[in-house]
């Protein structure tokens, strides 16, 4: 109320008595503001502000992708709670060693040679494939120009530190799908190949001016480089791995495994959530306030859209309001913004979500009736939706068009391709060599006690 | 009048419930329990030292049944209980214990028709 009565006094130049003032001023302004806000992207692109000096600039640009990697960082904080809640008890160590480990694998394969393959610095953009371009991460400790605004609008190591989270919540992503039956030592091989190797390489293609890049394929903040990526490895793994005992009985029937702690997953969405502020706030890779604030809107928008949609879907066709599948709802809609959230309307963003939300919910029912188990619905968060979200910036927003679809479409296909033959390669090769899966009995008795000899909740003194 | 009191694996518990569902038992209490017995407990490791637990988790089912229905019912959760084709060390144990009367709270009948 007193900010519209602000606006009113110095558009007018005169001052009027504020209770008429305020009235008058809402009834034309509340629904002109609620129309521009749906509409349009951009508002006041004429009214340059002066600009900042080039070291304050700099200075603010870094600090704000480095808050951005932090906030990625607490993504890891909702995949530990959101996988320990929606699986069972008996193997919620397992689980957390397994979040716990990917974390800092990742940084450190990161490290070692993933930034150096994802930015390798392709001389001709058209063939880059593939190019290795350093182990190790000491460039800046020999170029002094890594740390100034001649390299970007922040420094090396910022770079580095908001790309590496980056890395760990695609491999994250596959140790929702294999819980509760694959052996913990082949997974951490797996994992440490998949984010080690394809991860960075195949996300060269895009982010570091590879091919891809070339042929105008868009990817804002990974809604395909991280999330479908994350989602074809779970899909490949829970082929090979096969599903739990306990899951599908011979006579065609699934069963209901539930999870442990319902609490814990909705407080790890809403993490994940708060995590993609960075996610995709950090995308825009520097402080500038236009684009940042509309990315924080249709991300949340598209977020907001997903939930109610996938409650409401799941309420009406599945008879009764399901709390996880709102929950993954949510994060559907957040997947689906995230290759286009700087591109995309308001109202665009609320109908990207919208199908997300629709698409989540029939793809995990349509994965148990394959006789896939997918405990946390990572393959329908993250690849149908990952999938959808590549789409849609052809369908929606400023670069939707006839090229731009097919673009996407050629990305979809190569990374599927690239992914889905790495992740099968290598999953095939540690299935012989050292198994994929633990015994049965481990299965009944909780991966807590068989791989690690410990359990989450004593229960007796 | 009979109460059968049984301990159960836990992954045996479904099975157990759809076979004695066959002999037409559908009433009985089910409880989280732990035991020890010939089933050796596991080793733990925490914090760099191990550590010997012997209570394994089981499910203790309680059961009220006419003297007609005692033979069924054991035999049923004899076919549920067992793990694979000749059992484990495990398996678990029933007790047939004399009941002197059994009373519905709803409506206050005594004996055979309460159950």
């Amino acid at each position: 109320m007193r900010i519209l009565t602000q606006l009113c006094r110095r558009s007018d130049g005169v001052t009027y008595s504020s209770s008429s003032l305020s009235s008058r001023c809402c009834r034309l302004l509340l629904p002109a503001l609620a129309l521009t806000a749906f509409c349009t992207p951009a508002l006041f692109a004429e009214d340059k502000p002066e600009p900042l000096p080039s070291d304050v600039k700099f200075m603010v640009d870094n600090l704000w992708v480095l808050l951005s990697g932090a906030l990625v960082f607490i993504m890891h904080l909702g995949f530990a709670s959101l996988e320990s809640g929606l699986t069972e008890a008996k193997n919620t160590v397992n689980i957390l060693f397994k979040n716990t480990m990917i974390i800092c694998i990742g940084l450190l394969t990161y490290g070692l040679c993933g930034f150096a393959l994802m930015y390798p610095g392709f001389e001709d953009a058209a063939t880059g494939f593939f190019k290795f371009g350093d182990f190790g991460v000491t460039r800046a400790a020999d170029d002094a120009s890594l740390m100034t605004k001649e390299y970007a609008a922040y420094t090396w190591y910022t770079d580095f530190f908001f790309q590496a989270m980056f890395a760990a919540t695609a491999a994250t992503i596959v140790s929702g799908a294999v819980a509760g039956r694959i052996k913990l030592s082949s997974f951490l091989v797996w994992s440490t190949l998949f984010v080690g190797l394809c991860y960075p390489i195949v996300g060269s293609w895009k982010w570091g001016g590879g091919w891809l890049d070339a042929k105008g394929f868009y990817d804002f903040a990974g809604s395909t480089l991280v999330h479908s990526v994350g989602g074809w490895g779970a899909l490949v793994m829970a082929l090979l791995l096969g599903p739990r005992i306990a899951k599908f009985t011979t006579d065609g029937k699934v069963n209901y495994i539930p999870g442990s702690n319902m609490p814990l997953v909705a407080i790890g969405v809403f993490l994940l959530w708060l995590g993609w502020f960075g996610f995709n706030g950090g995308s825009v890779l520097s402080g500038d306030a236009v684009s940042i604030s509309l990315v924080l809107v249709t991300t949340s928008m598209a977020a907001a859209a997903g939930g109610v949609t996938a409650g409401m879907v799941s309420w009406f066709v599945g008879k009764k309001p399901d709390l996880t599948m709102a929950l993954n709802g949510i994060l559907a809609g957040l997947v689906g913004i995230t290759a286009g959230a700087d591109q995309m309307a308001i109202w665009e963003a609320v109908a990207i979500g919208v199908v997300a939300g629709g698409l989540v919910y029939f793809s995990v029912v349509t994965v148990d009736k394959l006789r896939i188990d997918d405990p946390v619905g990572a393959i329908s968060v993250h690849l149908v939706c990952g999938i959808w979200g590549t789409l849609a910036v052809g369908i929606f927003g400023a670069k939707a068009g006839g090229e731009q679809i097919v673009a996407q479409l050629t990305g979809i296909a190569s990374y599927a391709v690239a992914t889905v033959v790495f992740a099968g390669v290598t999953g095939l090769i540690i299935k012989a060599v050292m198994g994929l899966r633990v015994s049965d009995d481990e299965q009944v008795e909780g991966l807590d006690i068989g791989e690690h000899g410990m359990t989450a909740y004593h229960q007796l003194p | 009048m009979k109460l059968i009191v049984a301990i159960v694996q836990p992954s045996r518990l479904e099975a157990v419930k759809e076979s004695l569902s066959k002999v037409e038992v559908f009433r009985l209490t089910v409880g989280d329990v732990q035991g020890l017995g010939r089933q050796k407990g596991h080793t733990e490791v925490y914090r760099g030292h191990e550590y010997q637990v012997n209570l394994l988790r089981k499910v203790k089912l309680e059961i009220a049944v006419n003297d007609k229905f005692v033979e069924p019912t054991i035999e049923a959760i004899l076919k549920g209980g067992r793990t694979g084709q000749e059992g484990k060390i495990g398996d678990g144990k029933i007790f047939v214990l004399p009941m002197d009367d059994v009373i519905r709270i709803r409506t206050g009948e005594r004996g055979s028709e309460a159950i």
